[in-house]
């Protein structure tokens, strides 16, 4: 059966995935429909995100749906003391489908289950943000032809990045090789390991951003390696320059590799790449509205024919 | 020698034996036993030969349902489980832990959405030996020793 919301990446099984890019696709070829035609969408980011709410909402309104919400809890309210129970309840009186985002972990879980419209899950804290990497898995899938037997370098963050997590379970339904770079105290937790070995998963982990690591890739996923994430403010002097990719270390990569990453973009990818053809990542932010636009009209069951 | 029993017998009823001292009173608050008018009989540091010391909670005329007394594999998984009739064990049950624990226990996770939200907490079981919790809504892993009861 098909799901009702999407709160996390793994409610959508490998056939669910193909289908919402297919959709994202179609999308993509042609955004502009009546498709939403009266149909109402809620945005209520009880945390504030600009960049994902803009994207959710230039998805609907290329659709022609309507779009109630907030984006900032703080003129809602739950800063009176209303539970989240009582708020999902009231807007779902209202919308036919309600998109969230939210500072506690598990919200949109619980809203799911309490909500008679769908949920899509729009971040909960550092839990799932799983449109992001159905994006990710889109961009990947156009620009490579396929999700299939694909070596992915991830290179950054990988102890706490969500987007990462996210990626490496969405795709492993697919055959890929991954090459983890990061440094020492950002290293893959053991379970995603543990996850990779029980799907027959091929991984190398580097320490370094080593040349052997970009030459192999399709795709070179890029993320920010955080400051505050470190406990060793000296670790991090020594290392932050250290996973900065510039446009000479792409010379001896594959012609079908693409860079990505999850933005926003700090220093970790010199401006010099951007005019590379082979960067991707604002086209990849751009996919962000058809991916939202397939699990939007998916949800809502609306089916697109044109 | 005449053997003398520590703590009077019962004539029906449930006995949980061989508790684990310090886990005592634990048992006690998971089986909600301050709530019920039943005749109990609580006895701690009793001498045990299989344990050094132990404790025991004999409850008249009580007999728990399967996912009540399975509560108990949470904290103390080698209890033992008597059921008494006439004076007689009629009955010896193994505690197993349930595949999923709804609300007594609490998730470790202050921005979890349960710690913020009138709502009851639900547990997936992933790991029935080492006692492994994954909360439903925040999936953060919860160990054994790391388990709070609400």
């Amino acid at each position: 059966m098909k799901p009702k919301s999407l709160v996390d990446i793994n409610d959508y099984d490998k056939d669910d995935i193909v289908r919402i890019l297919e959709s994202a696709a179609r999308f993509k070829a042609n955004p502009n429909s009546d498709l939403l035609q009266g149909k109402v969408c809620a945005t209520l980011f009880f945390e504030p995100s600009t960049r994902t709410r803009l994207s959710f909402e230039t998805a609907i309104n290329r659709l022609r749906g309507r779009v109630i919400g907030f984006s900032d809890a703080g003129t809602t309210s739950s800063t009176k003391g209303e539970s989240l129970k009582d708020t999902i309840m009231m807007v779902s009186n209202y919308a036919d489908l309600i998109i969230m985002r939210h500072y506690l972990e598990g919200s949109a879980r619980y809203a799911s289950e309490i909500s008679p419209v769908p949920i899509i899950n729009a971040g909960d804290g550092s839990n799932q943000h799983p449109t992001q990497t159905l994006l990710d898995l889109f961009t990947i899938y156009e620009t490579q032809g396929t999700l299939e037997n694909l070596t992915i370098t991830i290179v950054g963050d990988l102890k706490y990045g969500r987007a990462v997590h996210s990626l490496i379970q969405g795709i492993s339904h697919f055959h890929p090789t991954f090459n983890f770079v990061a440094p020492e105290e950002l290293h893959i937790p053991d379970k995603y390991k543990i996850f990779c070995d029980s799907k027959q998963i091929r991984y190398r982990e580097f320490v370094d951003f080593a040349p052997e690591s970009i030459e192999t890739a399709d795709i070179l996923y890029m993320t920010r390696v955080q400051k505050e994430r470190f406990t060793d403010l000296m670790e991090y002097e020594k290392v932050k320059n250290a996973y900065v990719l510039n446009n000479e270390m792409l010379n001896n990569s594959k012609s079908n590799l693409r860079v990505l990453h999850p933005l926003p973009r700090v220093k970790e990818i010199d401006q010099d790449v951007d005019d590379n053809p082979k960067a991707y990542y604002f086209q990849q932010a751009k996919n962000g509205i058809y991916a939202r636009q397939a699990v939007i009209c998916d949800l809502l069951n609306m089916e697109y024919h044109k | 020698m005449r053997k003398e029993l520590q703590v009077a017998a019962l004539e029906n009823g449930t006995a949980i034996d061989h508790i684990p001292t310090e886990e005592l009173f634990k048992v006690v608050s998971l089986l909600q036993l301050q709530k019920i008018d039943h005749r109990i009989t609580i006895g701690n540091n009793l001498r045990s030969r299989k344990m050094g010391k132990k404790g025991i909670i004999k409850i008249a005329d009580k007999f728990f349902r399967e996912d009540e007394i399975n509560r108990i594999a949470l904290i103390a998984p080698s209890v033992s489980l008597n059921i008494i009739k006439d004076y007689e064990v009629v009955e010896k049950k193994e505690i197993t832990l349930p595949d999923e624990i709804v609300e007594i226990v609490k998730c470790n996770n202050p921005k979890c959405i349960t710690n913020n939200e009138p709502m009851k907490t639900r547990f997936h079981v992933i790991d029935k030996e080492k006692v492994i919790l994954q909360c439903h809504y925040c999936e953060l892993k919860i160990n054994k020793d790391e388990i709070e009861l609400k």
